[in-house]
């Protein structure tokens, strides 16, 4: 790249790392000091245009810039030191590359003469991170840093977005080099996937197929909620009257209490939207990748007479698990407008109205049975019960985002609060990382700080980053925690109940912390609730408690499944039900 | 639909960075690909580098690998090589002993027959190069009396396509 002498400016690496995040239009950087890195904090703490947060493990700090990405649609940013900074930031990093989640995370190295010697807190960070980031680069001269930095922000944020590393050595900050923010850079391995437009018969192409469906079904994924395409999405679905299906990951991105929504699909998605994705005859698939936990055993899913339409950016998501007949790259957005203003000059759009009447009859028939009933006058709290009653008490905020770890919790929070919004619902899908719940509500209160932060928890994921109250506190981040206490690795033990004939090894959590005082010990409020008569007025205090950070510990039933579930390796059709 | 596993030979223009080639090989051994050979080295232009990679699976793995090897950053373009029409040439050095002169006589023969050549002769060795396709070098091989051979070493294959299959970036 030629630069013109003036518009550079001779800086120290150090000074340039603030200065770019600056010129990028970065409100946040999530991190933890240490040796490497030094130079590069002192430079931030002489500016003051980039806030830095000061985390208390650099996993949450990964953590944290993710769901300040997932919630914002900006790139995330993190800092972590060389060495024990890196590994720690690993889990993040996977974590976010598995969800496509856009970031840049700057990792200080040992000095450039120091590389291979096996240096005080050395790592190879460019090998160690490589099959988990979308790139990464080690930068070796000054004069780099800032186009470097400019890459990293370019490629993490186009095309299917995902993780960049750049690795900085030491010796580079301390020296000076020429300081430009390029406004935009091209690279020409990247560019060249980009820009291809679909050919407009491939849009009449899938118009058709659409029109002439009997049994249509509209199966949506993260990609739509990337792309910003929520809109568009509704508009198609709308004028098409057809049903419309989220995976976990995509919930949101077509509202979750409109009609034609069938709720989740997948392993533990709902009996009518299972149901329908099976036996449909033409299926729209929009930025969502044929996942093992959303179609069972692919050779089950398959049907002859099944027609598939596949919209996505990646060409490699495309026939992956699932041959399909009509591929589609590109991004969403873009695509469903060139679909939705051909349908617009359509007066008939549906060619078959009966058949598809009689297929929401078919629907119909699926949601009486009723796939997510459980027993509401139980004496002991129903986890279900308390995610119904925080939707209830939360539905009519106007910005309400729900975080959660993993296990059995994510999921009945999945399947009982309703998003309508997308970017409302941050949760690690494809890595299925415990301990995200509580650095995701940190990410995402300070991006939304006016907003209601919800993190629902189980009392073994939130140990796993509970160090992260402290940060809570410090910054007086109001997180509403809904720890759905059930004293088990409660997802461990319903595989151990249906596959293991219930040996719970190692599955019971024993020894746990009292949450109440342990919150209070960080400085701020817990509650522990036993009895399902007092879900609501719980809930109720811990909403009105604007400025604190509440710890709500559900106490809840030990023996409780999430239904419907389809086994591994069985077909989507093969659910255990209630 | 079960289709059974073919030989593809793929050349791929990449950037001519460091970590560029482990890229391709984590590539290959992340998501469990087939690797027969791996060549690279830098062209006229300095910026790249071209590989060729001989692998194997069902075309919808092959369809995998061109698109995942089409993901990473530092690929610019590649090729199927096996689509169409093209030439692959491996190179083979073969260290031989020459004590015995009838043994020799043969091993003459098969230069001569095969268009090999003779590179060096020390120490009561002989090294042998031949250049040719894959089986060309099996065939050669074959005929090699073994108890002369004390080393050999052998290229992966390097494809290029034939007229105007020309793999430009
Ligand atoms: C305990 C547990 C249980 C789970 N159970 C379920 C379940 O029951 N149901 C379920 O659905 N999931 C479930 N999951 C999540 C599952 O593992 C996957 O993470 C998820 O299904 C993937 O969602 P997705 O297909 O929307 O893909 P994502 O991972 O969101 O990928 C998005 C896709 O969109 C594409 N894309 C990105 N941007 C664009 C763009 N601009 N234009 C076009 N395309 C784009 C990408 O290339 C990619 O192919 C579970 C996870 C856990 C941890
Ligand atoms: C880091 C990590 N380790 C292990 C697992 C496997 N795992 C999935 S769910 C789960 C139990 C979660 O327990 P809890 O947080 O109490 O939630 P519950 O299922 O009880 O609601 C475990 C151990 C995981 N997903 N992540
Ligand atoms: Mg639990």
């Amino acid at each position: 790249m030629e630069l013109s002498t003036a518009f550079t400016k001779s800086l120290t690496g150090a000074e340039m790392i603030p200065k770019s995040l600056s010129d990028e239009g970065v409100q946040f950087v999530f991190g933890y000091p240490g040796g490497a890195v030094l130079p590069i904090y002192d430079e931030l703490e002489k500016q003051d245009k980039v806030k830095h947060i000061l985390v208390r493990h650099e996993q949450a700090a990964i953590h944290a810039a993710d769901a300040y990405a997932r919630s914002t649609h900006n790139v995330g940013v993190a800092l972590v030191t060389s060495g024990p900074g890196v590994t720690n930031a690993i889990t993040g990093i996977a974590t976010a590359y598995m969800d496509s989640v856009p970031m840049v995370i700057i990792t200080g190295q040992v000095p450039t003469h120091a590389i291979g010697q096996d240096a005080f807190q050395e790592v190879d960070t460019v090998g160690i991170t490589r099959p988990c980031v979308k790139h990464n680069f080690l930068v070796k001269n000054v004069d780099d840093i800032s186009v470097t930095i400019k890459k990293a922000f370019h490629i993490a944020s186009t095309g299917r977005p995902g993780p960049v590393v750049v690795d900085i050595p030491k010796d580079i900050t301390t020296v000076k080099g020429k300081y430009f923010y390029p406004k935009s850079v091209s690279i020409r391995s990247y560019d060249n996937l980009k820009n291809k437009i679909v050919d407009g018969n491939l849009i009449e192409e899938i118009v058709m197929l659409l029109r002439q469906a009997k049994k249509p079904v509209i199966y949506t994924g993260g990609g739509v909620i990337f792309s910003n395409a929520h809109e568009e999405l509704k508009s198609l679905v709308s004028k098409l009257g057809y049903p419309c299906t989220n995976t976990l990951m995509g919930l949101g991105g077509f509202p979750g209490t409109d009609p034609l929504f069938l709720g989740m699909l997948g392993m533990h998605g709902t009996y009518e939207a299972n149901m329908a994705m099976q036996e449909c005859d033409v299926l729209l698939a929009v930025g969502a990748r044929f996942d093992d936990r959303v179609i069972g055993n692919p050779k089950h899913f398959f049907r002859e007479d099944r027609k598939i339409i596949h919209i996505d950016i990646d060409p490699s998501s495309i026939s992956k698990r699932v041959q399909v007949d009509l591929p589609v790259v590109g991004d969403v957005k873009e695509i469903l407008i060139r679909i939705n203003k051909k349908l617009q000059t359509i007066s008939n759009v549906v060619e078959h109205p009966d058949s598809v009447e009689k297929w929401w009859k078919k629907i119909e028939g699926w949601k009486n049975r009723d796939c997510l009933s459980y027993d509401r006058d139980s004496k002991i709290i129903k986890p279900q019960m308390v995610i119904e009653k925080l939707y209830e008490l939360t539905a009519n905020e106007e910005e309400v985002f729900v975080t959660s770890d993993v296990g059995q919790h994510q999921m009945w929070a999945a399947q009982f609060y309703k998003f309508d919004k997308p970017r409302r619902w941050i949760n690690s899908g494809g890595l299925g990382t415990m301990g995200v719940g509580l650095p995701y509500g940190l990410g995402v209160q300070l991006a939304h700080p006016d907003s209601t932060v919800l993190c629902v928890t189980g009392e073994a994921s939130i140990q796993m980053c509970i160090q992260e109250l402290s940060t809570a506190k410090q910054y007086r981040l109001p997180i509403k925690i809904i720890n759905l206490n059930n004293r088990y690795m409660g997802m461990v033990r319903q595989w151990q109940e249906f596959f293991h004939e219930n040996r719970y090894a190692e599955s019971y959590m024993d020894a746990l912390p009292d949450f109440v005082k342990l919150a209070e010990s960080y400085g701020h409020v817990g509650l522990k609730v036993e009895k399902p008569s007092d879900i609501e007025g719980a809930i109720r205090e811990a909403l009105s408690q604007k400025q604190r950070l509440v710890f709500l510990d559900f106490i809840t039933d030990q023996t409780e499944n999430v239904y419907p579930m389809v086994p591994g390796g069985k077909g989507l059709s093969e659910m255990i039900l209630v | 639909m079960e289709n059974t596993d073919s030989r593809h030979v793929i050349s791929v223009i990449l950037e001519n960075e460091s970590g560029a080639l482990s890229r391709v090989a984590g590539l290959f051994s992340a998501r469990g690909y087939n690797i027969e050979s791996l060549t690279v080295a830098p062209t006229t232009d300095p910026s790249v580098s071209r590989m060729t990679i001989v692998t194997s699976g069902s075309n919808e793995v092959v369809a995998q690998i061109t698109k995942q090897l089409n993901k990473l950053i530092d690929v610019i373009t590649l090729v199927d090589l096996t689509d169409g029409s093209h030439i692959e040439r491996e190179l083979l050095l073969i260290k031989l002993n020459r004590n015995s002169q009838a043994k020799h006589d043969k091993i003459e023969g098969l230069v001569r027959e095969y268009g090999a050549r003779f590179l060096d002769t020390s120490d009561g060795t002989h090294i042998v190069e031949l250049t040719g396709s894959g089986s060309a070098l099996d065939a050669f091989l074959d005929k090699v009396d073994k108890s002369v051979i004390i080393e050999l070493v052998r290229t992966g294959a390097s494809g290029i396509g034939k007229g105007s299959r020309v793999l430009s970036y």
